[in-house]
Order: C-alpha cells, then sequence, then structure tokens
C-alpha cells in the first residue's frame, strides 16, 4: 500500500512536567530540562470563568491542548471537525460513579453522571468553541493513541479538510486503581491538514503496516518519565518526533496492526526528493 | 424555518457540500434486545406489537420505571476459551454475534479478505462499566477488588472491542466509538471511511449496551426516566425507559444484501444533556447524509426516529422532520419495543430499518395513544405495509453528538 500524506499544521501538549509545546519542545529536544515540580494545570480559558475551576482534569487539559494545537496552526477550532481519544475517559468520575452507586445510587450526581460519558471532553470542547463540525470520541485500550491518529488522519484525507487530534487519560483513582494502570494527566493534540496550505509546518507519510510484535517505545528513558505511567504515554514518541524532525515514529494500532509515520518539516522537505 | 436557522445550515453545508459516497453492501446484519433475539424475532414482535418493555427489576434497589431487559444473560456465561471477558456486556455482545449466521460472514470474510484486513468498529456508551460497578459493591475489607473482577480487560470501555477481537479471529482495525446514544450509529461512518480508503476490505460494525446502575440511576437523577412504558411522541409523554442490546453488521465494498447510501455526523455545541432547541445539529447531520447519498429528502421512504419519548426530545427532532421530509416519508420511533439502549441504540434502530426495507413494512410507534399537537410530526402509530426503497435512522446523544444514517434495499 503507498503511504499517504498529511500535514501538521499545529501541536499542543501538557502533562505534570510538561507545560505547553514550547517548553516541551525544548525538554524534547534535551535543550533543557523539565520542571521538577508538578505543572500548574491548565485554565480552561474556553469556558466561562465560573466553569473554569470545577471543571473535570479530562476537560481542563483537553481544552488547553486543543487551543494551544489550533493557535500554533492558525485555524479557528469551530470550523473544524475533532476526534478525541483515551484508553480510559474520566478515571476520577468513574470511581465517583461505582462508589455512590455502591453506597447511595440515588444520590447520583446528575452534572457527574453526564460528565461520565466518553465524549465529554468533545462535548465540552464542541460547546466552548461553538463548533458544530462532528466529532468523535474513541478508545482502543493500550492503542487509543494510534487508533485516534489514524482516525483523524482518515478522516482529515476523506473530508479534504483540517482536523483536530486529541488524546489524554488522567490517574487512576480508589479502588479501580489497583486493576486500571495510568498515573498523573497527560494530554496531547494535533491539527492535521489533508494539503500543504501556509498553514503547514511538518509534512509526514504515513501507512498501515502488519507485523508479528510490538514496536518498540521509541522514547528516550529520560523523556518516558515525563508521562511515565499514563496510560496515553505511547503518544510521546510521536512528539518527541516532532520536536526532533526530521525523524520516523511506529505507532502500534493492535497486536499485529501498527501505523508507521515519516515526518519532517515543511521547509526542509521542500528541498527534498519526494519519498 | 426561520431564516436564522435557514442560514445557519446554509452556512454549515455551503462551504462544504459533500460529494457522494459510493454505496457499500451490508452482507449480513443481526440484532438482539428486549424485543428478541436476532432479526425473526424482533420482525415478529414488531408485527405483533409486543413491547419487549417489564418492569425494572435490575438491581438491589431498582427504581419505578420500565427496562428493556434481555432476559437470560446472568445463566449464558461466555464459552471457556472467552470467559475471560466474561461480564454482561460481553455476554450480550457474544449472544448478538450468534444470531442469523452472523458468525459464518465473519468467517467467511475473514477467509476472503485475511484477518488483517477486516476492521472492528465497535459503538457503546458505558461498554463493560457493570463489572466495576460490580466490584465496587463487593470490596474486601482493604478497598480491593474481588479476585474475579481483577481482570483489566473488564475495566476498560474498549472491553467488548477487545472482546470481539479474540471472539472473531480477526487482526484488523479494532477501534470504540464512544459517543454516548450516537455510537453505534457513528460507527457506520467510520468503516465508510476505513473502506473508501483501502484501510479495510471489510468491517464489522455494531454496538453493545447492557443495563447498569450508571445509566439507571444516572438517567433518574436527571428527571429523564419515565415511571410508565414509554410513549415516544405521546401527548402525555414524560420520560424514557432504559434497556440493552447488541447488534453488528458486516460492511464490504461489493456483494448482495442492503446498501449503506449516506451518513452525517454534526454536534449541536449546545449542551451536555439537552439538545439544540431548533435541532440544528440534527438538521446538519441529515443534510449531510442526504448530500453524501446524492438524494434529495422526497427519496427517503422512511425515518427511524431517535424518539426517547423525553419531552424535549420528541417536540424538537418531529419539528425537525416536518421540516426537511416530505409528508410521502413515514416516520415512527421503536423504543416502545426495545427502550432506549443507548450506545446500542444506533445499530439497533439501524437493524430495524434494514428489516423495514427487507420485509416492506413500517412498524408503528407503540405505547403512543395521542400524538403530541406540539410535534407537528407525520408520526406513524400504527404499523403500515408499504414498500420502502430507503430508510434513514436517526440517533442523538448527550455531549450534543448526532448522527443520521441512510440505507437503500437490496437492489
Amino acid at each position: 500500500m503507498a503511504a499517504d500524506t498529511a500535514y501538521i499544521e499545529g501541536v499542543g501538549i501538557w502533562s505534570d512536567r510538561l507545560p505547553g509545546w514550547n517548553a516541551a519542545r525544548r525538554i524534547l529536544r534535551a535543550e533543557t530540562a523539565a520542571p521538577d515540580e508538578v505543572c500548574q494545570r491548565p485554565s480552561p480559558d474556553l469556558l466561562p470563568p465560573n466553569e473554569r475551576r470545577r471543571a473535570p482534569d479530562t476537560v481542563a487539559i483537553s481544552l488547553a491542548v486543543g487551543s494551544e494545537a489550533c493557535a500554533h496552526a492558525q485555524r479557528d477550532p469551530s470550523t473544524l471537525p475533532s476526534v478525541f481519544a483515551s484508553t480510559y475517559g474520566d478515571l476520577a468520575v468513574t470511581d465517583y460513579m461505582c462508589k455512590t452507586l455502591a453506597s447511595t445510587p440515588e444520590l447520583v450526581s446528575p452534572t457527574r453522571f453526564h460528565n461520565s460519558v466518553h465524549n465529554a471532553a468533545a462535548g465540552y470542547w464542541a460547546i466552548a468553541t461553538g463548533s458544530m463540525r462532528p466529532y468523535t470520541a474513541i478508545s482502543a485500550d493500550r492503542y487509543s493513541f494510534g487508533n485516534g491518529l489514524l482516525e483523524a488522519l482518515v478522516q482529515a484525507k476523506s473530508n479534504a479538510e483540517s482536523v483536530v487530534f486529541v488524546a489524554y487519560d488522567i490517574a487512576a483513582q480508589g479502588p479501580l486503581a489497583d486493576v486500571v494502570s495510568s498515573a498523573g494527566r497527560f494530554g496531547c493534540a494535533l491539527v492535521l491538514g489533508d494539503r500543504p496550505t501556509e498553514n503547514a509546518q511538518y509534512v509526514l507519510h504515513w501507512q498501515l503496516r502488519e507485523k508479528e510484535q510490538e514496536p518498540h517505545n521509541g522514547s528516550s528513558t529520560n523523556n518516558a518519565s515525563l508521562v511515565a505511567g499514563n496510560a496515553m504515554a505511547p503518544a510521546l514518541p510521536m512528539f518527541e518526533v516532532i520536536a526532533r524532525a526530521p525523524g520516523h515514529v511506529v505507532c502500534a494500532l493492535g497486536p499485529k496492526l501498527s501505523l508507521v509515520l515519516d515526518l519532517a518539516p515543511v521547509n526542509e522537505h521542500a528541498h527534498r526528493p519526494a519519498p | 424555518m426561520s431564516d436564522s436557522v435557514a442560514g445557519t445550515i446554509a452556512n454549515l453545508h455551503g462551504q462544504r457540500a459533500r460529494a457522494p459516497i459510493a454505496p457499500l453492501r451490508i452482507g449480513a446484519f443481526t440484532a438482539t434486545s428486549a424485543a428478541g433475539r436476532g432479526n425473526a424475532a424482533i420482525l415478529g414482535v414488531l408485527r405483533s406489537r409486543t413491547s419487549g418493555l417489564s418492569r425494572n427489576d435490575f438491581g438491589a434497589k431498582p427504581i419505578d420505571t420500565y427496562i428493556g431487559r434481555v432476559n437470560g444473560i446472568e445463566d449464558e456465561p461466555l464459552p471457556k476459551n472467552l470467559a475471560e471477558w466474561d461480564c454482561r456486556n460481553n455476554r450480550l455482545a457474544w449472544l448478538g454475534l450468534n444470531q442469523d449466521e452472523f458468525m459464518r460472514a465473519v468467517n467467511a470474510a475473514r477467509q476472503r479478505y485475511g484477518r488483517q484486513r477486516v476492521a472492528i468498529v465497535l459503538g457503546t456508551s458505558t461498554s463493560s462499566i457493570g463489572a466495576t460497578e460490580e466490584a465496587y459493591r463487593s470490596l474486601d475489607k482493604d478497598d480491593r477488588f474481588p479476585q474475579h473482577l481483577l481482570n483489566p480487560f473488564l475495566h476498560t470501555p474498549h472491553s467488548t472491542g477487545d472482546f470481539l477481537r479474540h471472539a472473531l479471529s480477526l487482526d484488523g482495525i479494532c477501534v470504540t466509538v464512544g459517543t454516548a446514544c450516537s455510537s453505534s450509529a457513528k460507527v457506520f461512518a467510520q468503516a465508510e471511511r476505513l473502506i473508501r480508503n483501502d484501510l479495510a476490505d471489510a468491517v464489522v460494525v455494531g454496538g453493545a449496551d447492557s443495563l447498569c446502575g450508571s445509566v439507571l440511576f444516572g438517567f433518574n437523577s436527571l428527571d429523564l426516566v419515565s415511571r410508565e412504558k414509554c410513549r415516544p411522541f405521546d401527548v402525555a409523554r414524560d420520560g424514557i425507559n432504559l434497556g440493552e442490546a447488541a447488534g453488528f453488521a458486516l460492511i464490504e465494498r461489493q456483494g448482495s444484501g442492503p446498501a449503506l447510501l449516506g451518513y452525517g455526523e454534526s454536534s449541536d455545541a449546545f449542551h451536555m444533556s439537552s439538545p439544540h432547541p431548533q435541532g440544528l445539529g440534527a438538521r446538519s447531520a441529515i443534510a449531510e447524509t442526504l448530500a453524501r447519498a446524492g438524494l434529495s429528502a422526497e427519496a427517503v421512504d422512511y425515518v427511524n426516529l431517535h424518539g426517547t419519548a423525553s419531552r424535549k426530545n420528541d417536540e424538537i427532532e418531529a419539528k425537525v422532520i416536518g421540516d426537511l421530509f416530505s409528508p410521502n416519508t413515514l416516520a415512527s420511533s421503536t423504543k416502545g419495543w426495545t427502550g432506549h439502549t443507548l450506545g446500542a441504540a444506533g445499530i439497533l434502530e439501524a437493524v430495524i430499518t434494514l428489516l423495514a426495507l427487507e420485509h416492506s413494512f413500517v412498524p408503528g410507534t407503540l405505547n403512543t395513544t395521542r400524538l403530541d399537537p406540539a410535534c407537528n410530526a407525520r408520526v406513524c402509530i400504527e404499523n403500515t405495509d408499504a414498500s420502502l426503497r430507503t430508510g434513514m435512522s436517526l440517533s442523538f446523544g448527550f455531549g450534543g453528538s448526532n448522527c443520521a444514517v441512510l440505507f437503500g434495499r437490496s437492489s
């Protein structure tokens, strides 16, 4: 199968130790050290002031990285469709729901119930940005990042337009934390376009590859600790490669299928022969 | 339609009018719900107007309502080789897979195309959360899960997707869509894109959502649950009944069977648990579906409505239907038979729409006796025999996620 081409127009990232793409890019390039202290949660400025503080972490982080990527891309988020990926959705709400249902089910909070849907962050994004374009919210266990990225690339190509892709996970809480493995808070986002407009910053070529074994996680040991234990950690190698572009990265889609990507800065690419 | 609404829709679509898609074939389809296991059983109760709804007896402290429960799941564990995934949602999915020779159709597709070329796109709202709820009810003195619920595959939104991958022996793309009540309608859209871009030769789409405390007590906390059998579009309707279902369809580029003609997705950008007051998102999803099918609204013979029997949904949806479709288009909600099966509603009602096309039969709207004049809709209460060329299914979910899917009769 021939490779498809797409363009990265904007990047957003936030984790407990990665405060935004500008800083993260330098950290991932080993030009500067990551902050020792846990970063302050980003303020979801898209929300009305009275909702910012009580927004769940999943929503605050998704909105922050999504709007960072759109700003970086110089795209108006209200015009873009979006793809949200999360391994577990809002684990804090899951813990709350299950705890409350086990003790006083009749007291379940209606707000926390509607925040328990897997598309809660996507729904808040649509409301906050005023985007009536379609969004989707997907999950694929440890392959959630790869499958979300693939769906965003497929949408950009199918509909010939730019797409926002947001991926996030937070820490497991309560008794569920013994069984489900996720620590810390991590969100990342890309705006992906189908053509080399002036918004394009990196060109990428992608294709599926069958494989017998899972690819090696490409993060350097130092960088892996920046999102250590987070269920969305498989996203980090992609952002390392963007930070150090040109480069090559493999995102697992399943035990026997991968998404293989080669990417390069657009200005550099212009002087290189087509692959 | 007001000028401002019409203007907004024109803006939504003016710049990105969708080119028609190449229709895909639905080589096999099946559903299981309180209205029966498999297509023949569902068609039978639709014709006999026998509701699958019963008094809520789910859990230790059942709230006062009716539910669409699939009886017997408790006594039907998964086969030994799949026991690792054993929970209510995966049992329901397994039950659904084993109707209408669906597994045989998937096996044939796997042999024809190869394990990596058959994808799975599954819609669910709550997946296996019932197993997590059970674990929290049975914590030991150290707040730990009981031994039989320690398996992480029972506590992830992708539980049923992963189960299907093993149950169907497939190695292609396998992904879960979780957009609440539009989940297993959006799977048709995602499948079409995968096939169009040659990332799969066939896609098993479907949905599975089972009854659990989260949805019964959650919808109850929002005052959206009726104490009676739900009455979609009735003047006296007062809420929904929760139900459970599993359903599947095998989508291929070529072959026999009915066609997937188009789909449309949108979001309301309005409220997490309330629909847009003018149904703007629903209108745009329908318009996009027609554009992808290259058809006008007049060409739609039947619409299976979302029709949950909540006050707001039905009023807004009826207005949308009245504005967009001609009086010749028949419309009904089948939730009086099944309850609202949430993340499985998209596939269940897609299957009912396909049954309507294949059997020239339009189910009416069960339990409803007097249509709400405020609904301004041409909703069928009674069953009707009618030759149908096309049928559309509508699904709207929390977070303002809308999806419409259009099917054509076998040629």
